[in-house]
């Protein structure tokens, strides 16, 4: 399994999922692998039959609780959030905790068709045989029905809405018609459906109403200090530079932490000595762009400065990131370089590479 | 046994409940309630038909009107339940607690959580997360009355053993909880009732002998006290009151109370119609499915109930599909709630009227119907003080006097309309719940109002009318809600309107001598903001809301005088300059900023010539062009009267203009000028005609000497503000 790039969770944390199925003597709901209780403990880490259960999402209890509860209601779960807040991570601990299998998962794109979400054919077979169900192709979610397993569908929001209506009958009816056939597949007991989206991007297929009722929705916060972020953008650099060939990110801390803080303050609206309020601007601001921010700034020094990070060369990235809207994001944000920016101590130079742009 | 204990959990529904049914079963024939005596004559206004729950009993000391304490009341109170049980079956019904006389002169301490709420404490540690849920669970679903009761005292027992109470004083309220109890056998009852906290019932089963107790309460420190029934509202149930911790969720108890079946459900059914009053998505469906994942949440969590933790839970995800902000509707509404008591009109005076009384006394500022004018000089103590009392009366809601316009009088000067109506009464009752003097009382509405303001330009005035009454605490407390909004406030218009009220501050404040340095930050703050937002506030703008910006800018650009910060008004003229350039704006605020540019000799005579022709050039919007020569001009023609050179730049400028143009812009220019008096019309023509060789008048050399005088004068004048 070593030679993998990337094993699935289930394979990766056997033996902890194997040592919290031991000890478990709770009530599972049918088909499922472990009790509510068990699940909460999986993803949140403690301990179980000798084996140190890792944490596999750090953040509060509560969200987590919600979320198995409401898998073991048969209502399907929402993920919510802006990129990075581990929707997709959570999702597949999700299915491998309960299911004990993470891959039946659609991932949703502007171009995802109905058959990923239903079934397609073997057209060859089609042709030879006729509509059979041997001629059948069963897509994920149709296998994860038959099976009482959980099925994944990554980016709902970015199906088109016409797609997206083929899961509302899924749903409800927990039903999939196969109007060649005259026939049906009834979903089996522990059959459900997680589903991620993000809820800030622009250009996606908000849900319709019929479809917002069948899930119960999830907000995954952004992480709730600096620190904790500032790390997390710095590991996420380092091995991004790897491949880039770009000097390690830990040279470059002060400037990573100052557009960490940057976007922090601008994304919850005010400083972090919350002193004075802010106006947000209508882009995102995620841990994920301001890795690229900085990705961005560590490409431009060593290529074209002098391989130290300077705070002109996350300038450029940072104004692109900030102003999305070329009128209300710009207002937004010349108002924070002068009353922030240009008061703080250190910071001259980032508000005059700034202002030059 | 002659008394019967019954601790109960204080605001508690189901303690309530349980408490009606166990009163009915033993038919007590006199209650002794937890609560100052001093409050015994007041117990009869409880039934009246005028009296609606919340409301609370006040006791203060008439001399010491900042010392005071609360006992809340709701219609879920057990406390209360007992009162009217009694007013009900015409029985004796007493307060029991140690006298207010004595526990207003004693330092309060914070009691631990247990001891505070031993039934939210037990309930915890059975792994409810909602106490009132634990009693449904325990207590209520066993239907029991009195035995309930009885087990409740051995759980005290056990609990005041584990964490016992070392606080003195607690010890004085159960001696005197006991005296009560021994006092009323001796008259003669036979079959009481007891009614307090929890905490205290296992302390009262037993008297024992009663010389302890004696001396524990001889020569306690008292003051004089007097008490009264106050309005109270869920919103400040939520608060800590006068039991000590208050309850976080008033609204949702009242329901409780109201229904034991199937709270959950009902709850959330409520909150669907609420969301579905809102105009939001909210299916009976949906209700099923949170219900279901209330439920399923609750086995999670190991509790046997889905409590209000739950409940919340369960509404944000499937009702507010993850959202906050619906969620704050259903938490507003149905957790905490709206619910405003009433007392009924003989309710004694609320210690705030008699403040009121003795200022108008003191101050000789008689309440009369008659509607008087009064003007003030604020530079004697006397009318300072009173011009204080009526803008404090202002900002509590109780408009007894009403500023009126005192033009010419200067700044030391404040006339009034007086008009006492009976109402005011009524409203100062009202006005009773924000505090026990008017000082007080008005501070804590203005920072409440604060709170709840969500307009910069209101607020400033808010500002204005909390440095008026002189609220120091308060004015700190909107100066910083003003400067959090305008960090958010969209709306340049808005923020712009905020500056004046907020440079009247500055400019006038130091006459009643109040600190007003916190206000210059924040208005730096605002013009700032304005500055930013001004060139994209008008684009695409019809002339009617370039008018109204134009004004305003003008009301911006006056305050910077007084700010005297080069930097902002360098921001500032700089965001002019952008306006005056901008073809996309109403004309009014681009002819506005360019006149004020060229005022402050940031545009020559030749750049304002040249946006004037770009202005009324026939490639413009003819309409565009005359609004923009009305904004260069402005409302007043005198000014183009008396400067000289001003008009040369638009005589200068028409003089320019080509034979052909100069019909295009005939019209324009004579609509623009249609706005001006007609007498000042007249002077600016007789002005034209005298024509350049007239133009700048032969000036006398001055005698220094003989004008000296005239000139400390107006120095003077011009320094003393």
């Amino acid at each position: 399994m070593t030679e993998l790039l990337r094993p699935h969770a289930e394979q990766l944390f056997a033996d902890e999922l194997a040592a919290l199925e031991r000890v478990d003597d709770r009530p599972r709901p049918p088909q499922w692998r472990l009790s509510p209780w068990a699940v909460t403990t999986y993803v949140l880490g403690g301990e179980a039959d000798g084996v140190t259960i890792t944490p596999k999402y750090v953040g509060r209890r509560r969200l987590i609780e919600l979320a198995v509860a409401t898998l073991a209601t048969d209502r399907a779960l929402l993920l919510l959030g802006v990129p990075g807040t581990a929707k997709t991570w959570l999702s597949e601990h999700l299915a491998a905790a309960i299911s004990g299998d993470s891959t039946l998962i659609v991932q949703g794109t502007a171009g995802t068709p109905e058959e990923s979400l239903r079934y397609g054919w073997n057209y060859a077979r089609l042709l030879a045989e006729g509509p059979t169900r041997d001629a059948l192709v069963p897509g994920p979610v149709f296998r994860a029905m038959e099976g009482g397993k959980l099925a994944r569908v990554e980016e709902l929001t970015r199906i088109p809405s016409d797609v997206q209506d083929a899961l509302i009958t899924i749903l409800s009816e927990k039903a999939l018609p196969i109007p060649e056939l005259d026939d049906e597949v009834q979903a089996v007991q522990g059959f459900n459906v997680i589903a991620t989206a993000n809820d800030r991007d622009r250009g996606v297929n908000e849900l319709s109403s019929a479809m917002r009722r069948r899930f119960n929705t999830v907000v995954l916060p952004l992480p709730d200090s600096a620190d904790e972020e500032v790390e997390i953008v710095r590991l996420r650099l380092d091995s991004i530079g790897q491949t880039l060939e770009l000097p390690p990110a830990t040279s470059a801390l002060e400037e990573i932490r100052r557009v960490v803080t940057i976007f922090r303050e601008l994304r919850s609206g005010v400083t972090e000595d919350g002193r004075t309020k802010l106006k947000s601007p209508s882009g995102t601001l995620s841990t994920a762009e301001a890795i690229s921010v900085v990705t961005n700034g560590l490409a431009l020094a060593t290529h074209f400065g002098d391989g130290e990070l300077s705070p002109e060369d996350v300038a450029g990235g940072l104004t692109g990131a900030v102003v999305q809207d070329p009128v209300a994001d710009r207002v937004v944000w010349q108002e924070y370089l002068e009353a922030v920016v240009r008061e703080r101590d250190g910071w001259g130079a980032l508000y005059r590479a700034c202002r030059a742009l | 046994m002659t008394h019967t204990v019954f601790g109960i959990r204080h605001h508690g529904p189901g303690s309530a409940r349980t408490l009606e049914r166990a009163l009915h079963q033993l038919e007590p024939d006199t209650i002794l309630i937890e609560g100052p005596p001093e409050a015994d004559a007041l117990l009869t206004l409880a039934s009246d038909t005028d009296m609606a729950p919340p409301v609370a009993l006040l006791a203060y000391v008439p001399d010491r009107p900042g010392t005071a304490a609360f006992w809340p009341f709701a219609r879920f109170s057990p406390e209360w339940r007992a009162i009217l049980y009694a007013r009900e079956r015409d029985i004796p019904v007493r307060f029991n607690d140690l006298p207010a006389a004595n526990s207003l002169v004693q330092e309060r301490r914070r009691r631990g959580k247990v001891q505070d709420d031993p039934l939210g404490a037990l309930a915890e540690i059975a792994g409810h997360g909602d106490a009132e849920r634990w009693w449904d669970d325990v207590v209520e679903s066993q239907r029991e009355g009195l035995g309930a009761f009885e087990a409740l005292i051995e759980a005290m027992e056990a609990l005041r053993e584990a964490f016992p109470d070392e606080d003195p004083r607690e010890e004085q309220r159960e001696a005197s909880m006991r005296q009560q109890i021994r006092k009323a056998i001796k008259d003669g009852a036979s079959n009481i009732a007891v009614v307090c906290g929890a905490w205290h019932a296992p302390a009262l089963t037993q008297l024992g002998p009663a010389a302890p107790d004696a001396r524990t309460l001889k020569g306690l420190p008292k003051v004089k006290v007097a008490m009264t029934w106050v309005p109270w509202t869920y919103g400040l149930l939520a608060r800590e009151s006068g039991y000590g911790a208050g309850v976080d969720s008033p609204a949702w108890y009242d329901q409780l109370f109201d229904t034991d079946d199937e709270p959950v459900p009902r709850w959330l059914a409520r909150a669907a119609r609420l969301l579905r009053a809102e105009g939001l998505d909210a299916s009976a469906a949906q209700v099923v499915d949170a219900t279901r994942l209330a439920t399923a949440l609750a086995g999670i969590r190991n509790r046997p109930l889905a409590g209000l933790d739950e409940l919340l839970d369960a509404t944000r995800s499937v009702l507010c599909f993850g959202s906050e902000l619906p969620l704050k509707i259903v938490r507003e509404e149905l957790v905490v709630g709206h619910r405003l008591g009433e007392v009924p009109e003989d309710t004694p005076m609320v210690p705030l009227q008699q403040d009121v009384s003795r200022l108008q006394r003191r101050l000789r500022l008689k309440p009369d119907a008659q509607p008087k004018e009064i003007t003030l000089d604020l530079r004697k103590e006397n009318d300072r003080e009173r011009s204080r009392l009526l803008h404090r009366l202002n900002v509590l809601d109780v408009h007894w006097g009403e500023p009126t316009e005192a033009r010419g009088l200067g700044t030391f000067k404040e006339a009034w309309h007086l008009e006492w109506q009976p109402s005011l009464a009524v409203d100062l009752i009202h006005a009773g719940r924000w505090g026990t003097t008017v000082e007080d009382a008005a501070g804590a509405r203005a920072r409440a109002a604060a709170k709840d303001q969500d307009s910069v330009a209101a607020l400033a005035t808010l500002a204005d009318a909390v440095l008026l009454a002189d609220l120091p605490a308060a004015l700190a407390a909107v100066l910083q809600a003003l400067a959090d909004l305008a960090a958010l406030d969209r709306d340049t218009a808005d923020l712009m309107a905020a500056v004046p009220p907020l440079a009247g501050i500055l400019r006038y404040g130091d006459v009643r001598g109040s600190d007003t340095s916190a206000v210059a930050g924040v208005l730096r703050g605002i013009v700032l903001r304005s500055a930013v937002g001004l060139p994209g506030a008008g684009v695409g703008g019809d002339e009617q809301t370039g008018t109204k910006l134009a004004e305003l800018v003008d009301g911006v650009n006056s305050a910077l005088a007084i700010l005297e910060d080069p930097d902002l008004t360098r921001a500032w003229r700089e965001s002019l300059r952008r306006v005056s350039a901008g073809d996309r704006l109403p004309g009014t605020l681009a002819g506005r900023a360019t006149r004020l540019l060229h005022d402050t000799g940031e545009l020559t005579s030749t750049d304002v010539a040249n946006a004037m022709a770009r202005a009324l050039s026939p490639g413009e919007e003819p309409e565009r062009g005359a609004s923009w020569i009305e904004g260069f001009i402005g409302t007043s023609g005198l000014v183009l009267v008396h400067d000289p050179e001003l008009l040369k730049v638009l005589d200068d400028w028409i003089d320019a203009v080509g034979p052909d143009a100069f019909t295009n812009v005939l019209p324009l220019l004579r609509r623009a000028f249609s706005v001006l008096p007609a007498g000042e019309r007249r002077r600016l023509g007789e002005r034209l005609k005298r024509g350049a060789q007239a133009a700048p008048e032969e000036q006398a050399p001055i005698d220094l000497d003989r004008a000296r005088p005239a000139l400390e004068t107006v120095a003077r004048l011009l320094t003393c503000q």
